[in-house]
């Protein structure tokens, strides 16, 4: 295999790895957004609540799994205890007052964090067993890690169609995103319905967060910078589509992976180095945001719109 | 005049003005005997506050090793928090210049502080002396005669880097820094000492945590060995991900001093022994003074200095030797010159002489990490360059 070809399969894994990790956040997020109407911007807070709950837990025991069981343990009834304490408040308000707090609940949470762990970041080792890096193909190695990365986020995502789409849980959420009252009337407890899904949306978030703990490090507003992309992938995707979230994300993943990679190289042979390099890098960073213009200039409701 | 009070009185009021106006009672100018005042500000909240700490502890310490004395005249330091924050930095001076009647300062860590502080120390008549932050325009066109720098010129770090990298025979270099000042700064100072090719150049983002896309981009460009200049958190991330990706076994790393210090190594562990990089000081320097320090820091603190404190600890020294030549006196900038430019003190650097441009002229070392009793340490090598100062002095007038 030629090196350019192997460096593009690489690249693409890469891409692939990333996309997974934005599935793992988006997919809450779109359930929260399509299905309970509610603009979550605290999203990332939960990622960062499972990363730093995996991270002091295997710390302290030294045992990855206890680390992954505390780590979605946490994101999970921190997220349940936030929509009970403060989203369902917000239900019938309008986005802005979501949107207000939500933010709130951001500063909050990275505040508590500063008290309780302090600002320096927090620094996980990869499980034993999973360091190194694997032949994938012929002249591709590739970390196993990030490979378990991707298993997982795969998974889930057939776990989630499963559970969506064949299960009556499944059934009654989807119900309860297009006929709340009816859902209601029949006797169904649509607010007990609603903490469980926000639940499992904050689990998936916990999970995308522990994940990511042992490759980033783990600190104050991590859950930030990876919220937008979210939200992009979310738009992308389509809101309320657990489908439209996994395919916009994989896209979003691929699309940022290879812009980062190839334009800098690409711009070199028009300009000069330097200057290439920053154009480059500037115009890597805006292209998921160009592509999102795109996809919803030909699909104004996102590629995978969720049946309304 | 007014146009300063008014940009002092928005920032203070986004900041919050309360502690200020609490002791903003004007108190008596210095009484006859009373000890000198230095004001210190510096960094001691946030991700940087640990390079804060160790400049305060170690100037500190220099003045309990005399008895709190500095070149044999009584000081008293005083020490504010900036919080890595250029507005707050700016207040404290200007408290510390007109309530405390301070005409001595040190003690900044982050350039983008000492950008806001620097020009109203030296405005009002101050003398500022460096024991980190030096950034090019300070030690070139806008160089002042009242301005020290006791650390290096920021380029050195890099230009060093690069120098050791021709030593060590990497003949096509991988580098990579954000896409910042500091980081395109360093990336040019590199280049202007590395003799070989640049393999590939990037630049990442500051917000990026993930290096995945650069690792297979250093892995297909096969270079002899990568540069980068992360600071803080990311630079640890960088480094972590370079190990995961199996890199570090065949392609080795040089860095600058800021990418590996102490505190650093701790987080990254193990994993780091192999990689090079270059400094102006090391905490296992042979000489006499070092060796005082070292023992008296670890001595008096319980924990390893970094090379922060051994700059603080040599900017105290040469405000002794200043002290000393000026019979304790700071008023006479023209005479505390004078007695600065010798630079008479025993530095714990074994030699240090000032430049044109009052950045230090001193040797560039080869460090490596390795295992030293089982565990990762910061190991001297080679000297890397003699007597180097900067490329900025040329254009010094003052």
């Amino acid at each position: 295999m030629t090196p350019g070809v192997a460096l593009l399969l690489e690249q693409l894994l890469n891409g692939v790895q990333l996309g997974v990790t934005l599935f793992l956040l988006a997919a809450g997020l779109t359930l929260v957004f399509g299905i309970m109407g509610v603009i979550n911007l605290a999203h990332g807070s939960l990622y960062m609540v499972g990363a730093y709950a995996a991270a002091v837990t295997a710390t302290a025991t030294g045992s990855p799994w206890l680390a992954l069981l505390a780590g979605l343990a946490a994101a999970a009834l921190v997220g349940m205890v936030v929509e009970f304490a403060v989203l369902r408040r917000l239900y019938a308000r309008d986005h802005l007052d979501q949107v207000l707090a939500t933010f709130g609940l951001i500063l909050f949470f990275n505040e508590g964090t500063v008290l309780l762990f302090g600002r320096q970041p927090l620094f996980v080792n990869v499980p034993e067993g999973l360091r190194g890096a694997v032949r994938v193909l012929p002249g591709v190695d590739y970390p196993v890690y990030r490979l378990l990365i991707i298993a997982v986020g795969l998974g889930v995502a057939l776990g989630l169609y499963l559970l969506i789409q064949k299960t009556r849980i499944g059934m009654l959420v989807r119900a309860g995103a297009t006929h709340r009252e009816m859902v209601r009337a029949l006797g169904v407890d649509i607010r007990l319905l609603y903490t469980l899904v926000f639940g499992l949306g904050a689990l998936l978030a916990g999970l995308a967060g522990l994940m990511a703990g042992p490759i980033l490090s783990v600190q104050v507003g991590m859950g930030e910078s990876i919220l937008i992309l979210t939200f992009v992938v979310v738009v992308i995707g389509g809101i309320g589509s657990v489908r439209g979230a996994l395919f916009g994300a994989v896209l979003v993943g691929i699309v940022d992976t290879l812009l980062r990679a190839y334009v800098p190289g690409l711009l070199r042979q028009v300009m000069a180095g330097s200057e290439a390099d920053a154009l480059g890098a500037g115009l890597a960073s805006m292209g998921v945001y160009l592509l999102m213009a795109l996809v919803l200039l030909a699909k104004p409701r996102g590629l995978f719109p969720a049946h309304a | 005049m007014t146009i300063h009070r008014r940009g002092l009185l928005a920032s203070g009021a986004a900041l919050g003005l309360a502690p200020i106006a609490a002791s903003s009672l004007s108190r008596p100018a210095l009484a006859q005997g009373a000890p000198l005042k230095i004001g210190m500000i510096t960094t001691l909240s946030g991700a940087g506050s640990y390079i804060g700490a160790d400049i305060r502890d170690a100037f500190q310490l220099a003045m309990a090793m005399e008895g709190g004395k500095l070149g044999g005249a009584a000081v008293q330091l005083l020490v504010e928090d900036d919080g890595l924050r250029p507005g707050q930095g700016k207040q404290v001076a200007e408290r510390f210049m007109k309530n405390e009647r301070i005409k001595l300062l040190t003690g900044i860590v982050f350039s983008n502080v000492l950008g806001a502080v620097a020009p109203d120390v030296l405005d009002a008549g101050g003398i500022y002396v460096s024991p980190n932050a030096s950034p090019s325009n300070l030690a070139g066109k806008e160089c002042n005669k009242n301005f020290w720098s006791i650390a290096w010129q920021n380029d050195s770090l890099h230009e060093s880097a690069g120098q050791l990298a021709t030593n060590l025979g990497q003949k096509r270099m991988f580098i990579l820094a954000p896409n910042y000042q500091a980081g395109r700064d360093a990336l040019t100072g590199f280049k202007r000492l590395y003799k070989g090719t640049i393999a590939g150049e990037v630049y990442t983002r500051l917000d990026q945590t993930d290096y995945a896309a650069e690792m297979a981009q250093i892995r297909a460009a096969a270079p002899d060995g990568v540069y980068q200049f992360h600071p803080g958190g990311l630079g640890i991330a960088f480094l972590r991900q370079y190990i995961q990706a199996g890199l570090m076994a065949n392609l080795p790393m040089t860095l600058a001093a800021p990418s590996m210090d102490a505190t650093t190594l701790a987080a990254v562990g193990d994993a780091a022994v192999g990689v090079n990089l270059t400094s102006h000081w090391n905490s296992d320097f042979p000489n006499e003074p070092s060796k005082r320090f070292v023992a008296a820091f670890q001595g008096k603190y319980n924990r390893m200095p970094t090379f922060y404190a051994q700059q603080s600890f040599d900017a105290a020294l040469a405000i002794g030797a200043a002290l000393k030549g000026t019979g304790g006196k700071v008023d006479d900038t023209e005479a505390f010159y004078r007695a600065m430019t010798p630079a008479k003190f025993e530095s714990t650097r074994g030699k240090f002489t000032f430049g044109p441009n009052n950045h230090p002229v001193q040797d560039w070392w080869a460090l490596k990490v390795e295992n030293v009793a089982g565990k990762p340490a910061l190991v001297t090598k080679d000297r890397v360059l003699t007597d180097h100062g900067d490329a900025y002095s040329a254009q010094c007038k003052f």
